[in-house]
């Protein structure tokens, strides 16, 4: 009777460790399969012409993504400009000098609001804000809706990381004499560096692929163009456009796209990971 | 020769000069600091103040452009299961019924398997491989969502048409009735579970790593398999955080909009199996807001962001709570 029970025992523990283990081989089968299709039929789509010439037009051969890829560029680094001051001094504040404050807790509740508010609704209020007011779809309205959606995590890597650095280290610098700005700046923000910085490019890794945001608010345009004050072709969108298409060339260039985003972004994930490994945190 | 009075008076004044002038000038200085320090505190505030405004915005321009339409078609909106741009009729169950239907599904997946990746991962893997196997996750999280909407269309949707779906169809539920169109509201929720296992396993991942080595070295001791030591004292001991960790999932599978687009078959049907093609909240607004005419569709658009966000809002605050509760509680 008691052999009955450790037999249905140690069966209930290895199926239960079974499904576990099964279940670890479906998440990087899913992994596998999608970065295999992507680049199977993506890299084959990227060439020289996919860099150098513009969308083409629909039904037509050729062509490529030059215009998307710099509006992309020009779109994510007017974001990374703005929201990376931004995000650190807020960061600073809710941990050198918000931490107990009620404002403190209201701003870090809102961040994290924020951080999962979903994409599509901050592309709804950035139309309304920046693009409904003058009647203008433009690249300067898709920056807007990037920052409101990078701001969130730089602030919040900052002030993790920042409430890090041990009081001792304050509390010696402050011994010297050093005004507390000088404390927060060239002390304690130095001391996490690395991971503030990994904070902002998993900022610039989530924005590159958003598409959410983007698809009322920077819109796209078929050609050339690096007037942020009016409609700008972008990744993201040119790829949600290209690959709803029935045109086979179209499709094709969507496949390109795809994998030149997953790379950008896959690499800047590895890079952070193995750069700063064994700074505090940055996991 | 003789030193006089005076001068050694003046001598004195002197030294007495130099000494005040050196601490006027050390407490301008800590003047100067403490003017920069406030000024240092006020720019840090500002931008916090920055940050929270945004929130504030958001709510109240889409309270202020969804007024029209909730006024026009006031309670209907919500309850109405029709959505017809074309007639000016516009209700919002179609949508909220196509984004509740795929979340669900997508944590029905999604939530067995990301228990079984944390606990693979915390309880019977290899240590080497630990780390490796916990970042390829983790990179599964970081893939864009577009790319799991088009792969969910042209890769993952032709071999679910073929191979599952005739499958579940011969099984006679009515959930899963109809023709096998390969998209659909059940293939979107598939296409999400991958989307969220990532995050909800990582949070669980990180939960399980909490537990104190002595419970389960205990439980071992007693005789404990691993599967009971997983069952009867990890997960009881973070209960709480498992649910925070679900709800974080639930939360973005709620707002994804690009790998549900793709898959969902945006139809402005109210679907009654599975099968059936759909459309999310999220859906709705990526195909229809940029060819929206202003008068009524627009304002009708934005009540249905505004719902999406509430919905969001809740499920999130929910989360933070648990997790917040959960903390304390493990304090002891």
């Amino acid at each position: 009777m008691t052999t009955a029970l450790y037999r249905r025992r140690r069966w209930v523990n290895r199926v239960g460790l079974g499904l576990s283990a099964a279940s670890m081989a479906v998440g990087l089968a899913a992994l596998a399969w999608i970065l295999w299709t992507l680049f199977a039929s993506g890299l084959s789509a990227l060439s020289w012409e996919f860099f150098t010439a513009s969308t083409p037009a629909p039904g037509s051969e050729g062509g490529g993504l030059a215009n998307a890829i710099v509006g992309s560029l020009m779109m994510v680094g007017v974001t990374t400009l703005v929201s990376t001051p931004i995000g650190i001094l807020a960061g600073i504040h809710l941990a050198e000098f918000g931490r107990h404050s009620k404002f403190g807790a209201v701003t870090r509740f809102v961040t994290d609001v924020m951080l999962s508010a979903p994409s599509i609704v901050i592309g709804l209020f950035v139309y309304a804000v920046a693009v409904a007011t003058v009647r203008q779809f433009s690249g300067w309205a898709g920056s807007l809706a990037l920052c409101l959606i990078a701001i969130p995590v730089v602030v919040r890597t900052t002030e993790n990381m920042l409430n890090l650095v041990p009081g001792s280290l304050r509390e010696a610098a402050f011994a010297l004499g050093m005004p507390r700005w000088r404390v927060s700046l060239s002390v304690t923000l130095r001391a996490v560096r690395g991971g503030v910085v990994t904070g902002v490019l998993l900022a610039v890794a989530r924005i590159v692929g958003e598409t959410a945001p983007l698809l009322f608010t920077a819109l796209s345009n078929q050609f050339f163009s690096t007037d942020m004050a009016r409609p700008m072709a972008n990744l993201p969108v040119v790829i949600y456009q290209f690959a709803m298409s029935p045109y086979e060339n179209w499709q094709k260039l969507a496949w390109g796209g795809a994998a030149l985003i997953a790379l950008v972004v896959l690499a800047i994930n590895v890079v952070t990971r193995v750069a700063f490994r064994d700074r505090a945190g940055a996991r | 020769m003789a030193v006089t009075a005076e001068a050694v008076s003046g001598r004195a004044h002197e030294a007495g000069d130099a000494e005040r002038t050196r601490a006027d000038r050390f407490a301008a200085r800590v003047r100067r600091f403490a003017l920069q320090d406030r000024l240092f505190q006020g720019v840090t505030f500002f931008f916090a103040a920055l940050v929270l405004c945004g929130l504030a915005g958001i709510i109240v321009a889409l309270v202020a452009e969804a007024l029209p339409a909730l006024r026009t078609a006031g309670a209907d909106f919500f309850f109405g299961t029709r959505w017809s741009p074309t007639d000016g009729v516009f209700g919002a169950v179609i949508s909220v019924h196509g984004t509740l239907v795929t979340s669900g599904v997508a944590l029905l997946v999604a939530v067995p398997i990301s228990f079984g990746i944390a606990v693979f991962l915390t309880e019977t893997c290899p240590a080497p491989l630990r780390r490796p196997l916990g970042t390829a996750i983790e990179l599964l999280a970081g893939v864009p969502s577009i790319i799991y909407g088009f792969w969910g269309l042209f890769v993952f949707a032709p071999v679910f048409q073929e191979t599952v779906q005739p499958w579940l169809i011969a099984t006679g539920l009515p959930i899963f009735a109809g023709p096998p169109l390969g998209i659909g509201l059940f293939t979107a929720g598939l296409v999400l579970a991958l989307m969220v296992i990532p995050f909800i396993a990582s949070v669980m991942r990180d939960v399980f790593e909490t537990v104190p080595p002595v419970l389960k070295e205990s439980a071992y001791g007693l005789g404990c398999t691993t599967w009971e030591v997983v069952r009867h004292v990890v997960l009881p001991y973070t209960r709480v955080g498992v649910i925070g960790g679900v709800m974080l999932g639930l939360g973005r599978a709620l707002g994804e909009t690009m790998a549900v687009t793709f898959v969902i078959g945006n139809a402005n049907r109210l679907a009654t199996s599975l099968f059936a093609p759909g459309n999310s909240i999220a859906s709705t607004l990526a195909n229809e807001f940029a060819e929206a005419d202003p008068a009524l569709h627009i304002p009708s658009l934005f009540a249905l962001g505004l719902v999406l966000f509430v919905i969001t809002f809740a499920v999130l605050a929910a989360a933070k709570w648990l997790i917040a509760s959960g903390a304390s509680r493990a304090g002891y």
